[in-house]
Parts: C-alpha cells; sequence; structure tokens
C-alpha cells in the first residue's frame, strides 16, 4: 500500500527521523494558515508547496513550488489543488490533487554548500534480506544513475540475525563523502530510518532527496512510504492511512468483492482463477491480436456471485469488445462454475460483447454442455488453444 | 524415487482441525497420501479424519516417524509453524498459506539456514508425485504419472501445463509449485536441479512469471550442468510495470525482470521457450521425442 509523502513524513518522524517539516493543507486559506504556523514553529522565511498525489516527478508536472510570501502561498496553493496534475508515473490525464504539503524551505545559505543524496531501504528478494541503497547523485532519477554512473550507487546489505551494525551506517556515510556534524548526523539518520522501515513492515522506503542543509543537518525532504500489504493486519494505524481517492474506483470495488483486478488499456476482458494463469490469460489475448483489458483472478470459489461481479466490473469498460473466461477447475467443478456464468448472464440481461468461455478440469464436457445448450451468446472451449483461436474469430 | 515426496513420506498436516486443513486433508487422504496424523496446538489427544491430533509438532514426529509437514496455518501465524516444524525435524515443509509478511520470511530464511530441512513455498500450490503422494491442494486426477517433472509458481498454470503435458501422450514425475511470494523457500533453480539429478524424471517444464530474477538464475545453472530438455514459459509477457498482478512477487520492478528479458536469457540456455501458455504441452512432447 502507498501513502502520501505528508503521511510518510510523520511516520518517519515518529521513529526519530529528521525530516522536511511541513503542514498539510485542503484550502488555499488552510495554506496560508499553515505557512504561518509552520514559521513560528521553524522560522522559515519562504515555503515549498508540494501537491499531494500517489507518485513521483510530481515537480516535472508543476506540482511543486517555491512561495516567497503568504500572498504567494495563497495564489499558488489555490493553483495546485484541484488540478489534474501529470507527472511521468501518473498517465496522460493525470491524478487530482486534493491536498498540498506545506513545507519548510531547507535550502536556505549557511556555513557550508547543500548537498543531496539518494536513500533507499529494500528487500533484495535473491538473498532474502534487506538492503539499504544509497547514492551521492540525490534528488535525479535513480534509473538514470543506476544507467549513467552505475559506480555510484551503494549498496549495504543487512543480515536478519543481528540487524543493522553500527559500522554499516558508518560507511554509509563515508561514502557520501561526510565528515563532522554531518557524519554524525548521517549515522543517526540511516539508523532511524532502519528502524522505520522495519517497525512499520514496509516494503520499500525511497528519500529522494536526503538533504545536507548548509548548517549540516541530515534531513528527508521527499520520502516514498510502500507498505506491505501483508503486513497489514498489525499495523491498523498505518493501514488507516490510506487514501482510496488515489486508487482507481473499479479496482476498489473488485477488492470489496474479493476479486483482485487491474485496470488495463486492450480491448479484451478476462476473468481467471489464478494470478499466473491470469497472466497468462492476457498474453494469449495478446497473441491472439487482441490486447488484454484487464487482469482479474477470481480465486478459488468462482461462484455465481463472483463470477456476476467480475462481469459487471469488466463491463464498466467501455473499451471492451470481448471477454474470455478461462477457469481451470480443480477442486471447483466446472459445471458448476458454467452454472454461474449462465446465471450471472441472465442477471445482467443485455451483454452485447461476445463472450468465450473456456472451462477445463472436473466436468469439463459437462460445462462444455450447460453453456451450448444454454441459448446465450457464449462461445465454449475446452482446450487453451481453442479459446485463443476463438477470440481471434470475434476479434476478426 | 521421483522428488520430495512419493508413497513412503510420512505426512502431518499443520493446522489440520481447521476450515483449510480439514478439507485439503481429506483430499490427500482420498488420493492416498500417507497422511499419520496432524497438529493443532489445545487440541493433542483427539483423533481428526481417523488420525491422531497433536499439540506440537515434536510431538507428532516422535509418535508417528513424520518427515513431511504440509502447513495450512492462517498468515499471521505460519511464519513459526515453519520455524517448529523445522526444529522438530521435519525434512520436507510444504507451506501454502498466502499471505505471509515478508518480515516474517525473513525471519524463516535466516532461522532455516543451517538445518537439514526444505520449505517448499509458501503460497503455492504444494508437491505432487503422481499415484504416489499429493502434499498439496491441486486436482490429483490432472497429474498422470510420466517422467516430465514441473516447477512452477502459479497454481492453476501448474495444472494447466499438467493436463497439456498428460495430453500431448506424457505424464509426470513430480510437480513442484514453488509459490509467488517475493522470499520463498525452494527456488526454480533448486528444484531444477533436483529434477535434472533424479533418475525419473526425462524431461522438465519451468514455469515462471514476471518479477526477480529465480528463472534467470535457473537458466544459467541449465546452461552450464543441465542433461535434460527443458521448455519454458513466462506468464506476465502483457503485464505493464510498477502493477501487481495477483501475487506478491508479481511485479515488474527493473529491466531485468520482464517477461521479455527472462525469456531472452532462458533461450539464449538452450531452453526451449513458448510465448503461448497453449504451447507447453506440444513443445515438451516435440522435444521428448527428438530425445527418444
Amino acid at each position: 500500500m502507498n501513502i502520501h509523502e505528508y503521511q510518510a513524513k510523520e511516520v518517519l518522524k515518529g521513529y526519530g527521523v529528521a525530516i522536511q517539516e511541513g503542514i498539510v493543507a485542503d484550502t488555499p486559506e488552510q495554506a496560508v494558515e499553515a505557512a504561518k504556523k509552520l514559521t513560528e514553529q521553524t522560522g522559515t522565511q519562504w515555503w515549498v508547496i508540494k501537491a499531494q498525489i500517489h507518485a513521483g516527478g510530481r515537480g516535472k508536472g508543476g506540482g511543486v513550488k517555491l512561495a516567497k510570501s503568504l500572498d504567494e502561498v495563497k495564489e499558488i496553493s489555490g493553483k495546485i489543488l484541484g488540478m489534474q496534475l501529470v507527472t511521468p508515473q501518473t498517465g496522460p490525464e493525470g491524478k487530482l490533487v486534493r491536498k498540498v504539503l506545506i513545507a519548510q524551505d531547507v535550502y536556505y545559505p549557511g556555513e557550508s554548500e547543500t548537498s543531496e543524496f539518494y536513500m533507499s531501504v529494500l528487500l533484495n528478494r535473491s538473498t532474502g534480506k534487506n538492503i539499504i541503497m544509497y547514492s551521492t547523485e540525490g534528488g535525479m532519477d535513480i534509473e538514470t544513475v543506476a544507467h549513467d554512473t552505475p559506480h555510484l550507487i551503494f549498496k549495504e546489505e543487512i543480515d536478519p540475525s543481528v540487524g543493522l551494525q553500527a559500522f554499516q551506517a558508518r560507511k554509509i556515510a563515508y561514502n557520501l563523502g561526510l565528515s563532522g556534524d554531518a557524519f554524525k548526523q548521517m549515522v543517526k539518520f540511516v539508523f532511524a530510518l532502519y528502524k522505520a522501515y522495519e517497525g512499520t513492515d514496509s516494503s520499500l522506503f525511497e528519500i529522494n532527496p536526503v538533504l545536507k542543509t548548509s548548517d549540516n543537518k541530515i534531513i528527508a525532504v521527499d520520502s516514498k512510504v510502500n507498505l506491505d500489504d501483508n503486513a497489514l493486519f498489525r499495523h491498523k494505524d498505518l493501514a488507516a492511512l490510506r487514501d482510496i481517492h488515489e486508487e482507481d474506483p473499479t479496482e476498489v470495488e473488485a477488492g470489496e468483492a474479493g476479486l483482485s483486478y487491474v485496470k488495463l488499456d486492450g480491448n479484451v476482458g478476462c476473468m481467471v482463477n489464478g494470478a499466473g494463469l491470469a497472466m497468462a490469460t492476457m498474453d494469449i489475448i495478446k497473441l491472439s491480436g487482441g490486447d488484454p483489458a484487464n487482469f482479474l483472478d477470481v480465486g478459488g470459489t468462482a461462484d455465481a456471485k463472483r463470477v456476476e461481479t467480475a462481469f459487471r466490473i469488466i463491463l464498466k469498460d467501455p473499451n471492451v469488445k470481448a471477454i474470455l473466461v478461462n477457469i481451470f477447475g480443480g477442486i471447483v467443478r466446472c459445471d458448476r462454475v458454467a452454472q454461474g456464468v449462465v446465471d450471472a448472464y441472465k442477471n445482467i440481461g443485455e451483454i452485447n460483447v461476445p463472450i468465450i468461455v473456456r472451462l477445463q478440469g472436473t466436468n469439463a464436457e459437462e460445462a462444455k454442455e450447460l453453456i451450448d445448450n444454454s441459448g446465450l451468446q457464449v462461445h465454449s472451449a475446452v482446450l487453451l488453444q481453442e479459446a485463443a483461436d476463438r477470440v481471434k474469430e470475434v476479434l476478426a | 524415487m521421483s522428488v520430495l515426496v512419493n508413497k513412503d513420506s510420512k505426512i502431518i498436516v499443520q493446522g489440520f482441525t481447521g476450515g483449510e486443513g480439514t478439507f485439503h486433508a481429506g483430499q490427500m487422504i482420498e488420493y492416498g497420501t500417507n497422511v499419520v496424523g496432524g497438529v493443532t496446538p489445545g487440541k493433542g489427544g483427539q483423533k481428526h479424519l481417523d488420525k491422531p491430533v497433536f499439540d506440537t509438532v515434536e510431538q507428532a514426529v516422535q509418535s508417528t516417524g513424520a518427515d513431511v509437514s504440509i502447513i495450512f496455518v492462517p498468515p499471521a501465524f505460519a511464519a513459526d509453524a515453519v520455524m517448529e516444524a523445522a526444529a522438530a525435524g521435519i525434512k520436507v515443509i510444504v507451506c501454502i498459506t498466502e499471505g505471509i509478511p515478508t518480515k516474517d520470511m525473513i525471519v524463516v530464511k535466516e532461522y532455516l539456514k543451517d538445518k537439514d530441512c526444505r520449505l517448499v513455498g509458501p503460497n503455492c500450490p504444494g508437491v505432487i508425485t503422481p499415484e504416489e503422494a499429493k502434499v498439496g491442494i491441486m486436482p490429483g486426477f490432472v497429474f498422470k504419472k510420466g517422467k516430465i517433472g514441473i516447477v512452477s509458481k502459479s497454481g492453476t498454470l501448474t495444472y494447466e501445463a499438467a493436463d497439456q503435458v498428460v495430453k500431448a501422450g506424457l505424464g509426470i514425475s513430480t510437480a513442484i509449485g514453488i509459490g509467488g511470494d517475493p522470499i520463498i523457500g525452494t527456488t526454480t533453480k533448486e528444484a531444477v536441479e533436483m529434477f535434472m539429478n533424479d533418475p525419473e524424471t526425462d524431461g522438465i517444464v519451468m514455469i515462471g512469471e514476471i518479477g526477480g530474477s529465480m528463472e534467470a538464475d535457473a537458466a544459467k545453472w541449465i546452461k552450464e550442468n543441465g542433461t535434460k530438455p527443458v521448455v519454458g514459459f513466462i506468464a506476465g509477457q502483457t503485464a505493464p510495470p510498477g502493477r501487481r498482478m495477483g501475487h506478491a512477487g508479481a511485479i515488474v520492478g527493473g529491466a531485468d525482470d520482464t517477461a521479455a528479458a527472462k525469456m531472452k536469457i532462458m533461450e539464449e540456455c538452450g531452453i526451449k521457450v513458448v510465448s503461448s501458455p497453449a504451447q507447453i504441452g506440444a513443445a515438451i512432447a516435440e522435444l521428448m521425442s527428438v530425445k527418444a
């Protein structure tokens, strides 16, 4: 699960990670109040207005701006709030900005130059251990850094039996070229950050940039936090940070019905039992000359109610020109699934796109007969290749 | 022979008396699997499905000589169940549970490092050696006995592959569902290695999906050490980057874990890669007939 920058920073702060302070606002008036309050708390003379959406690259789309007066805070907040912010990660339609974070200016001049670093914490899947990945090249797209200057990306693996060690934190601070106060602050920062990662059961922390201020503080200026969905049951406080506005409404509805659904841009919908077979079904749609309109796993119990909900969800997408149902019945009997399809079809009434139903496994032949004799506009198949051929026919 | 489980395996079920455990243990017994008992803390001394129930895995091992365990314990307690089985000396631990937090699995992996046991899963359909033992939730009738080893991250896609192998006139030595989570006990490479060393396996079907590097690791191993024909398929050729496709581990994170990148490496390592999931059976049948 993703959370907003302002939420992530609050979480990090709770674990002792130094952050760029800020106050979230829903309206330009609140933004001005937030700016005043922030100046009382931090002494900041300028303010950074940051759009709060679940996507990176906000600056590039005009979602992060500096305000040098309270009038500017009001004016800029007014422009950013309510805009459809388009970034390299949102897709062309962009995302509606509902909140802005009014943050302190941390690039003030002082005794030394500021520098920006990159730091993330994540799982190294091949070793089953967490790593801290960091770079001297902060504030940039890390994929670009990895491509152009891979020698500037460092990794520190954490041994699960003993956790993060002091020598590792020191090594990170040295590799980032720090000394004196800034060095000590970085060691502290790394420890607090790792503690937060473990404490929140996260699957990714990305702090870009980590800033060394002109007075040698080390702070998180931006923060991206992905929580492990499987661990949310033991973090009710974090689960409450979910913002469903940031999710596709159809995906939310599907989730509530126990279906795993991801919307895609294609023209052939699909409904499958099992995630692996669902991906394979998307692939076979492509090979048959179509494009998958979605990923949809109906789960182990493909009963009439779930099948109906799945049909309704797929049919919401106006691009869908055909639907492929692919169920490998094992413990679930195919004839029961077939009955579910027929009942769902009748309940929905008019379905104006061709449906191909491929049922294989227990009682597959009975299921095919049931579909064929239903009198509905449904094409049946038993082998996966037959299903692919039917898709090709209906698209032709 | 075959791998991991056979007719001599003595199997216990952890989470025996729960809904899932009861249903699938019943199916396993019906299949002819040698289930010798089960474990549910607090229910020791009872009988369930005509088999003894124990409070701890240790007691179950002492009383029954069990060497294989299958786990249907809810996600919050599953990591603990795996470690309990390992501590009690179970050799093959099959964890079906879906939804275990990654942090718990990091601990499990570390704990199992020095133990003499093998974990399969979690979030997997289990292991089946046809006509001998079904230690999982797969429909047993699909898997006819034969000489093809199947390793897969997915449940229903494994059944699909097995069905195609059988319809192509071949059969299965053992099928291993290794699971779709970011951290799993047995990797694709380890499963392939077991099949290469198994005298009852003549060919291998290797099914992967987007995310991680396990298929590439297996492919590189096969290039160096492979002695038997291998057919490969990667699900998720059409999956968009950055979106999780059902399985917790099925997400494209970079350029190396896309389906296309994996398929390319597999082909370069001498694996017969099919782009259509409908061609798995035909492809392995063709390789086997060339070999014969």
